[in-house]
């Protein structure tokens, strides 16, 4: 599945976007988080507090037990600040 | 009906405003934001990030929200992207309503949601320092006096 990141979450990731495979039983977004943040340290300082995670599936806001498929987009970000 | 437009260029106010309902001789009525960059400290620039795909369809899905709310013959929002600098435009927004009541809180509407919900995240940067604006718990308070559910 494809991730996307954006703002200082990117930056403390130190990637813009990348492909990743997470094994089976990683098929919601809590899941995932959870997996990403075990992914080494840059993953855990970033991934650190919840309350400035914002994820969406396939240009949705979507959050904890929403199931993710190998074939989504998935973003992640901290919460939005346009306007 | 709806116009929404993510762009990196100006937008000039009057031309938007005009063509918010255009033509619509039942409207009374047409409430509009525009949103600018402050100056907040020597050298300020501000680069607004955004995620393509996701912030056409947010801006939608909000414009779509207030014309279930409110009877409008016209929203409009137009959000820029890129590298802004104190005094520039960064945001558009105007609903247009046969009486003022409707457009006047629809407008409001828009700007609340939008600062919640639309994927831009805002750099600054000053005097040699750079930080990611963070978001602000007014704005969720905000938005939060408009939900239904």
């Amino acid at each position: 599945m494809k991730l996307v990141y954006f703002a200082w979450l990117k930056e403390r990731i130190g990637t813009a976007e990348e492909v990743v495979a997470p094994p089976a039983g990683v098929d919601t977004v809590s899941a995932l988080l959870e997996w990403l943040r075990g992914r080494g340290p840059n993953y855990a300082l970033a991934l650190a507090n919840p309350a400035v995670i914002r994820v969406a599936v396939n240009l949705e806001y979507r959050k904890g037990d929403w199931p993710i498929r190998p074939d989504d987009e998935i973003a992640i970000f901290p919460p939005v600040t346009g306007g | 009906m709806i116009s929404i437009r993510v762009q990196a260029d100006d937008f000039d106010p009057g031309t938007e405003l005009a063509l918010v309902a255009p033509g619509d001789l039942g409207v009374g009525g047409v409430a509009s934001f525009i949103g600018l960059v402050r100056d907040f400290g020597p050298s300020s620039a501000m680069t607004l990030e955004h995620y393509p795909g996701m912030t056409e369809r947010q801006l939608q899905a909000i414009a779509e929200d207030a014309a279930g709310r409110w009877p409008l013959a016209g929203v409009r929002i137009v959000h820029r992207f890129g590298r802004l600098a104190p005094g520039d435009r960064i945001v558009f927004a105007a609903a247009a309503s046969a009486h003022r009541k409707a457009a006047f809180e629809a407008c409001e509407f828009l700007v609340d949601w939008l600062k919640t919900k639309a994927p831009f995240w805002k750099l600054e940067e000053s005097g040699g320092q750079r930080a990611w604006v963070e978001a602000k718990e007014a704005d969720d308070a905000a938005a939060q006096r408009w939900r239904v559910d």
